[in-house]
This record gives C-alpha cells, structure tokens and sequence, in this order.
C-alpha cells in the first residue's frame, strides 16, 4: 500500500537532487535544462499523488497542463542554445556576459 | 498489498538512483540517458498510483520527444567538457548543503503530524469499471476546454519559434525558385519551328 507521505517523500528527494544539480554542473546550460526537467518531475509527482489520494482529478489535469509548458519551454530552450553556439562557439554560462558593457 | 509496496520501493530507488546520475554524471549523454531512465521509472510510479493516461503521456512526450532532442543538441554540439567541469569540483559542499536542508524541510512538511488523517490511509477506492483516461478526458474537454485551447497555442508558438530561431540563411547556395518555376509556360521553353527537309550530303 502506497501511502501519501512516501509520494511526497520521494518527489522532494527528487527535487533536491535537481536543486543539487544546478548547483553542480553551473557551467553546462544543457545539463542545466535537465535539471529543471527533473525539478518538474518532481512537482508533476505531488500533483498526481495529491490528485490520487483525495480523489480529484484536476490535480492530473494540472499535470497534463505543466507537461504541454515544459514541453514548449524545452524546445525553445534547445533551440536558443544551438543558436547560442552557433555564435559564441561555447554553451559556458560564464561566457553569457556581453550585456555586462 | 505487500508486493505493490516493495514495487514502489524498488522503483523510487532507481528513480532516485538515476537521478543522482543525471547530476552526477561526466558526460552529457549519459545524463540524457539516464535523463529516460527517470521518466520510466517515474511513468511506473504514476501507473501504480492509477494514473495511467499520464504514466502513458510522459512516456510518449518525454522519452519519445524531449528526450531525444535532448540527445540530438548534445550529440549535435561539439562542446569542450573538460572546460565546463573545471572548477566546479568545489561547489560540492554548498550543493550537498543545499539538498539537504531542502530534504529536511520538505520532510518536516510531509511527515503524517502535518497531512493530517490524510497521510497513511490508503488511497480511495475507484468505482468499478473506472477509466482514468475517460475521467480526464470529460474534465479536459468541458470545464478546461478554452485552457486546453490556450495549450494548443502555446505549443504552436513553441514550435514556430523553434523554428525561426534555427532558421538561418547560407550564402552560395543555389536554391529553387518555386514561384520562377511555376510561371513558366511551355512556349518560354520549346520553339517549334517549320523548315523544309534536308537532303543528306
């Protein structure tokens, strides 16, 4: 029997490594973007648990919503960074400072 | 009852195990890779959990899309990691700080004392004959069908930008012209001409 607080439990160890993984590898914008797929990962987690155990279905309709967001926010992303390299020949953070003057 | 929950327990192991991975991990592919491995996983969990049209949905979204346009843009990018990972050894501390401190909040928030009741009953029963996909299709299409709407949108101006972004326009190419092509008639091309019969020499 699954209860509730395992769920959540995992969806926060989740979102923590996530929160790690930003911190880690702070250079490599791809890696970066994943890190934010997980994060949504683990939200997407405590919505369906939420929606499961009270017996709601719009919580899974919030999912579908979040999944069609990250979707679109993925390929506009991914497309930003191959113009990105394109231009600087590199996808370092650091190196993201032109605006600086 | 038993054996779902050593299902679920196996199953967040390699969630998280994979995971840590996807952090972990030297080189972009492998994290890509593992990247799936956690939607899997997760998909499982959502299924045992009954929700099977998204267990289903991430899957086919995730792994079938995302994931291998992940792949594509590391494979496609000849990226210097050596240079990327230079010094970030030293921030290991601050993330494994970090993490923790959001773990023990995020259990202080969720052990039973503050979900109430909620925590460790099982979850409700479904009705006989339930379909999650019927339920959350009746729920789209009526009370959320101008959000649904606004979805579409959306993911019609990702994909036009996607595009637009990587568009770009070489020089010394030699394209079709399709409007020149179209217009032309047959007369422009072929002239028949009448000439009397030659004798050969």
């Amino acid at each position: 029997m699954i209860t509730l607080t395992e769920v959540l439990t995992l969806s926060g160890l989740l979102f923590s490594i996530a929160v790690a993984g930003v911190f880690l590898n702070r250079k490599n914008v791809i890696l970066l973007l994943m890190c934010i797929e997980l994060m949504l990962l683990a939200v997407n987690f405590n919505f369906v648990a939420f929606s499961r155990f009270l017996g709601d279905i719009n919580g899974q309709i919030f999912v579908f919503f979040i999944l069609t967001v990250a979707a679109a926010e993925a390929a506009i992303g991914l497309a930003i960074l191959v113009v990105l390299f394109r231009e600087r020949r590199s996808i370092d953070v650091e190196d993201l400072d032109s605006l600086q003057g | 009852m038993m054996f779902e929950t050593i299902l679920f327990f196996a199953f967040s192991a390699v969630l998280v195990g994979a995971a840590l991975g996807v952090i972990l991990s030297r080189n972009p592919v492998y994290s890509a890779l593992l990247l799936v491995l956690c939607f899997f996983n997760s998909a499982v969990i959502w299924l045992m959990l009954d929700a099977e049209f998204l267990g289903i949905v991430l899957v086919l979204v995730y792994v079938g899309a995302v994931m291998v346009l992940f792949l594509f843009v590391v494979m496609m990018l000849d990226v210097n990691l050596e240079e990327l990972r230079k010094g970030l050894a030293g921030y290991w501390p601050l993330a494994a700080a970090v993490a923790g401190l959001m773990v023990f909040a995020i259990l202080n928030v969720v052990v039973a004392k503050h979900l109430g009741g909620l925590a460790l009953r099982a979850a409700p029963s479904l009705p006989a004959g339930y379909s999650n996909t019927r339920v959350l299709g009746e729920a789209l299409f009526t009370r959320y069908a101008y959000p649904a709407q606004l979805a579409a949108v959306i993911l019609l101006v990702a994909s036009i930008a996607a595009i637009v972004l990587t568009l770009r326009h070489r020089t010394g190419l030699k394209p079709q012209n399709v409007g020149e092509q179209v217009k032309v008639s047959a007369k422009d091309r072929v002239r028949l001409v009448k000439m009397a019969p030659e004798k050969r020499p």
